[in-house]
């Protein structure tokens, strides 16, 4: 017999907002000159809308609107994750990420910055002035989504912080703790998971340091409570649940640099022309879609980052 | 009726994963909700797969196993040795039909381009006379030929399970335990034949 466990995402009843508090909610966003965000996801799921945690967003440049009618469901964004801290398979996220207690929160920053120190997340990111970016994700195992983020540009975040002219890369970690993150118990990677970007691309508007999607604060399996988005990059990027930020010097070692140096490299932009020796990164499968499609050049972002790679050979730097 | 009850149970059990996914295929297809993941075409290609090393490894643990016990299971092994080819064909077809439909320039570069694909697709094409010649038609007519055909199961697990484990993106822990239950089934037969052997130069000295 199977006996049918209740998924993460499957909300109850008590947690879904009634659809006239939501659009009384929506009159009162809208006269306060924001966007609510429960539009996007209403479509998808009417009960999603602005529940409590509902986080508010401001209209901004990068908001993605034109892929808006492509959203991926938000059972599958929740339910279908690479989060190795908490387990190998796709569902193990949903599933044992419960343990992770994201309140409160420490952020340690050091580094060659003026203003290193140890900060809660309401410290680097302004919750008055999230913006929402509909944004594809493109997973290096060639299946994609596309997803409403809420986050504040990471540029935000690092001037706060100040770095100095020696900062040449920025560098992640997530949290360390078998007790919250029992995937930890197997050293699949070696822990903490860590990624970096270089300067240029860390302060670009389209990174994002997010804390929520769909309107919501980010669920654990998502990376709560802060993660980064870089959406011209393979999925594998985002680091998620980020308890450290160093401005360094030299070019980090991402953890899929250290496992495997001949198959992930630093930059990870997405390439449709550059595969990875086990597959073609040619075409990916959009969650939701039966048919393969074309895997657009920096997932359909070049017009605004490929000026970063100028004179870059990009088969070289994967 | 059934003379054999043994032989039928040996049928169910072994085609029930395939139950299992054709049932659970059907509700995805209708949109209900089904147990296949957010990505169905990867979930399938990973369960045809593992089945497939499984019935592989199944086939090869029989005449050992009858060696060590005594129970007499030699006559089943070409019906589990069917049903490795009956999930490597399921996981074949996923593959060149969910997954690429047919698109054959990346199919192409999978395959001469991509180790990890060449090994998996030369272990299913060297399955395929197997399969065909298991009928009794030619166990007849080929004679001592046919067991020379048949020795190319050992090849075909090795390179199925250096597919397995190519394939793998971290986490190697289930190939390498594929590998070493491979591993533990070929040093059992190289005992075996050691031991008769010896066996027999005893009786030839006595």
């Amino acid at each position: 017999m199977l006996i049918k466990i209740k998924n993460s995402w499957e909300l109850s009843e008590n947690e879904v907002t009634a659809h006239s508090d939501y659009l009384s909610r929506r009159e009162i966003l809208k006269a306060a000159g924001y966007m609510g965000v429960g539009a996007a996801s209403s479509l998808i799921l009417p009960g999603i809308a602005l529940a409590d945690d509902g986080l508010m967003v401001k209209p901004n440049k990068y908001d993605g609107h034109e892929i808006r009618n492509e959203l991926t469901d938000i059972r599958a964004v929740q339910g279908y994750n690479n989060f190795y801290e908490f387990g190998m398979e796709k569902d193990d996220p949903a599933r044992n990420s419960h343990s992770l207690i994201t309140e409160p929160w420490t952020v340690t920053v050091d580094g060659n910055c003026e203003n290193p120190g140890k900060y809660a997340v309401e410290d680097l990111i302004d919750f008055n002035n999230l913006e929402e970016r509909i944004y594809r994700m493109r997973c290096v195992e060639a299946w994609s989504m596309v997803i409403p983020w809420v986050g504040v540009s990471l540029s935000e975040v690092i001037n706060k912080l100040k770095p100095t002219s020696n900062a040449k890369y920025i560098y992640f970690e997530t949290l360390v703790d078998e007790e919250q993150m029992p995937g930890q118990r197997r050293g699949v990677i070696k822990w903490p998971y860590r990624e970096g970007l270089r300067m240029d691309e860390a302060m670009h508007p389209l990174t994002i340091m997010a804390v929520g999607l769909y309107g919501k604060k980010l669920a654990n399996q998502n990376g709560a409570p802060m993660r980064l988005v870089v959406p011209w990059k393979y999925g594998f990027k985002g680091v998620k649940s980020i308890v450290k930020i160093s401005f360094v010097e030299r070019e980090p070692n991402s953890s899929w640099m250290r496992l495997a140096p001949n198959e992930y490299g630093f930059y990870a932009n997405v390439n449709p022309d550059v595969p990875h020796p086990r597959w073609s990164q040619a075409t990916e499968r959009r969650i939701g879609d039966f048919r393969r499609r074309d895997t657009l050049m920096f997932n359909g972002y070049g017009e605004q980052v490929a000026h970063l790679y100028d004179g870059m050979n990009l088969r070289r730097y994967y | 009726m059934i003379k054999d009850w043994r032989r039928v149970l040996i049928h169910i059990l072994s085609f029930l994963p395939a139950l299992w996914l054709f049932w659970q295929m059907s509700l995805w297809y209708r949109f209900l909700p089904h147990e296949l993941s957010a990505n169905p075409i990867e979930y399938i290609t990973k369960f045809t797969g593992d089945w497939t090393i499984r019935f592989l490894l199944i086939t090869l643990s029989i005449s050992p196993l009858t060696k060590f016990t005594g129970w007499r299971l030699l006559k089943y092994r070409r019906a589990v040795g069917l049903y490795a080819f009956f999930y490597a064909l399921l996981h074949f077809l996923n593959y060149m039909v969910l997954d690429y439909f047919f698109d054959w320039p990346l199919i192409l570069e999978d395959i001469f381009k991509r180790p990890a694909i060449t090994f998996g697709m030369v272990a299913f094409t060297l399955l395929i006379p197997l399969a065909i010649t298991s009928f009794k038609f030619f166990i007849k007519k080929m004679a001592k030929s046919w067991h020379k055909l048949h020795q190319l199961i050992y090849i075909i697990t090795v390179f199925a399970v250096i597919h397995n484990y190519m394939m793998v993106k971290a986490d190697v822990l289930i190939p390498v335990i594929h590998a070493i239950i491979l591993a533990s089934l070929l040093c059992m037969r190289v005992y075996i034949k050691f031991n008769n052997r010896k066996a027999s130069n005893k009786k030839q000295l006595a």
